[in-house]
């Protein structure tokens, strides 16, 4: 067969699969923010264990490739391979940097460009004992705008399997990303992202993190370096640890630049006996810079542990960098008044847990945030 | 409608009330007037069956219903309704999911209603049309419930709340204080609507108890009588007015030594 046959056979193959994705597997995508029929999306990205089925973008100026392909189309991509985030930072990018054969995804919004809808991305593990490590490249050129979202999940039932994944992401000049990561992992799964952004002047980046299902442990530490004067970053994290989960997900920005600005948010549920560590950190070391980190916790049984860390570290005497952390359980007033209002004691501590998650996610197009809203809120009802 | 015998309450081993006999017909309200400290809030509390307020003699009856063994929801779902003093602040949950709340329980009194929370979800015209009524803003009711309110928002939303739950007995626990004298008389108003102050005394349906330390709240709504609480028991009990006026003018002391001698000659 000649090479354009291969293809040919291949993206049929690829097809197939997608169209035969079993109903369970559509749902458990759907709760990540994944719809197979795209609609609603300027692009689509599905990886299933270590295989990708689709790459499209549906939009002029945007861009959607397996990594792969985009490092031979694009050989100046070489150069933002490993700069966010350092190829030897760990044993997991150490791991994935000895990938023979490199998979995930490269988007890019070119320069001037506002995506309209959001650019979806999906990682699926299908087959038990599956190492899946990928490396995502995600760039918004100069005066650009680009929305994406992740999202990341296995079968409800489901053996072990582990999760790396880099990404690094570009903010240009004007630009404005936001990312938004959903994970719906079984109870196995270990999970290492590795992801780290470079802002330029005058840049946002948005990241907002949700994971409301027990992975058997989840360790990431995303940061954004604020690079250009008035860069913007903000992170937004809500964790639902249960069964034996151990959750450590922290957020560190580095303002690097004149007037540059970050907020770090999270929100906590710990249950039954999963631990979690709620981490944040904002480094000022330029003038006039601000940051803002407040991290919260809930803890709803006594075996259950948070540990709030959150730190700040100002080497130049004009910047301003606040933080709050507060860890507690519900409180008996709380629970009381909204039993005078008519709910049971059960549904008056469900209903504040849920308020507790909702914080509003920022920065998002309104659509997609309220989407995000919907899926942490359809989440806490199962649960709750 | 609401029938207190001989009820003792104590709070963390300590009796608070010591014997309350209290009667609330059907379209009357009561006012409750008392130093602090002398078991007001602990009454309120008792009747909402709040579980550190715990009755260890006597007993509460609403439409006929012993209530001590009910937990507070299934009390509130008979139909009673309170207006706090100080109402917690909860993150996350907005004065528009408290609204929608009200409305539920108001829909399904004596149901166990499911109530998910409503995160971006419209209003309905009456709700919104009741939170006018107490000058807020449709943005407003998107805030936390009672996080950074001023002393006049939050009374104003806890009457906003009653207003759409609309229960049959209502208890207000200090409606006037620290709150400005405008806020005062519109609270005033609501509450004499809610109360159905406006028909004949005879085509009344709704009943009240009015805890005040102030007294500012009968300047706008008028009672059908007045209690004197004092170190845990009634002691006094007469016609609003004269009791009112008694101890605004010479104290709480003076008006139930005077009150005791009317009852002994």
């Amino acid at each position: 067969m000649k090479r354009e046959e291969v293809g040919e056979v291949e993206r049929a193959e690829n097809e197939k699969q997608l169209v035969e994705f079993p109903d369970e597997h559509k749902e458990r995508l759907l709760m990540s923010g994944v719809d197979l029929s795209g609609k609603e999306r300027s692009g689509s990205f599905i990886q299933k264990d270590t295989q990708i089925l689709l790459a499209l973008a549906r939009h002029a100026g945007l861009e959607v490739m397996p990594i792969a392909e985009a490092l031979e189309t694009h050989e100046w991509l070489a150069e933002y391979f490993w700069k966010a985030v350092p190829a030897d930072a760990d044993a997991y990018t150490k791991a994935t940097h000895r990938e023979k054969e490199v998979k995930g995804v490269f988007v890019r919004a070119k320069r001037g460009v506002k995506i309209p809808f959001p650019v979806q991305a999906c990682f699926f593990i299908a087959s038990e004992h599956t190492a899946q490590k990928v490396h995502n490249i995600i760039i918004a050129e100069e005066d650009a705008e680009l929305h994406l979202i992740t999202g990341c999940a296995t079968p409800e039932k489901f053996g072990s399997a582990v999760h790396i994944g880099v990404s690094e992401f570009y903010v240009g000049k004007n630009a404005k990303m936001s990312f938004a990561m959903i994970h719906n992992w079984s109870s196995d799964v270990g999970v290492r992202p590795r992801s780290a952004a470079i802002v330029e002047e005058n840049g946002t980046f948005i990241s907002n993190y949700v994971c409301m299902e027990p992975a058997k442990s989840i360790q990431m530490y995303p940061s954004a370096l604020l690079v250009g004067e008035n860069a913007l970053a903000t992170f937004q994290s809500i964790l639902y640890g249960r069964g034996n989960a151990k959750i450590d997900v922290g957020s560190k920005a580095v303002l690097a630049a004149k007037g540059s600005r970050a907020e770090i948010i999270s929100r906590a549920v710990a249950t039954e006996n999963a631990e979690i560590t709620a981490r944040g950190e904002i480094v000022g070391n330029s003038a006039g810079v601000k940051g803002h980190l407040e991290c919260r916790g809930l803890l709803l049984s006594s075996s259950a542990k948070i540990h709030a860390i959150p730190a700040l570290r100002a080497s130049h005497s004009d910047v301003e960098l606040s933080h709050e952390a507060a860890v507690g359980k519900i409180a008996e007033e709380e629970v009381r008044y909204l039993m005078a209002r008519g709910l049971s004691e059960e549904e008056a501590t469900s209903f504040i847990i849920r308020g507790f998650l909702s914080i509003d996610i920022k920065g998002l197009p309104p659509k997609l945030a309220s989407q995000v809203q919907k899926m942490v809120q359809l989440s806490a009802e199962k649960l709750l | 409608m609401l029938e207190i015998r001989n009820l003792a309450v104590e709070v963390a081993g300590k009796l608070i009330l010591k014997g309350i006999n209290l009667h609330i017909g059907e379209g009357e309200v009561h006012a409750l007037l008392g130093p602090n400290g002398s078991g007001k809030t602990s009454l309120i509390m008792a009747i909402l069956g709040f579980p550190e307020y715990k009755v260890v003699r006597g007993s509460i009856k609403f439409k006929g219903v012993e209530l001590t063994s009910l937990t507070t929801d299934e009390r509130v779902r008979l139909g009673i309704g309170v207006a706090f003093q100080r109402p917690p602040e909860i993150r996350g949950v907005k004065l528009a999911d408290m609204l929608i709340l009200c409305k539920k329980t108001r829909q399904k009194k004596k149901e166990t209603g499911e109530t998910k929370a409503v995160e971006g979800k419209p209003l309905d015209e009456d709700v919104l049309n009741a939170a006018k009524r107490l000058k807020f803003s449709e943005d407003f009711l998107r805030r936390d419930v009672n996080l950074g309110f001023s002393g006049g928002e939050a009374k104003r939303a806890e009457i906003l709340q009653l207003l759409i739950q609309d229960p049959d007995f209502f208890l207000f626990d200090e409606p006037d204080s620290g709150v400005d004298i405008e806020n005062v008389e519109l609270i005033g108003e609501v509450i004499n609507e809610m109360l159905q102050r406006g028909k004949k005394p005879s085509q009344r349906r709704k009943s009240a108890l009015i805890i005040t330390h102030t007294g500012f709240i009968f300047n706008y709504v008028k009672a059908d009588r007045a209690h004197v609480l004092l170190d845990g028991k009634i002691a006094c009990s007469g016609m609003p007015d004269e009791i009112i006026r008694q101890i605004m003018e010479e104290g709480f002391e003076k008006c139930v030594r005077e009150c005791l001698t009317k009852e002994n000659t």
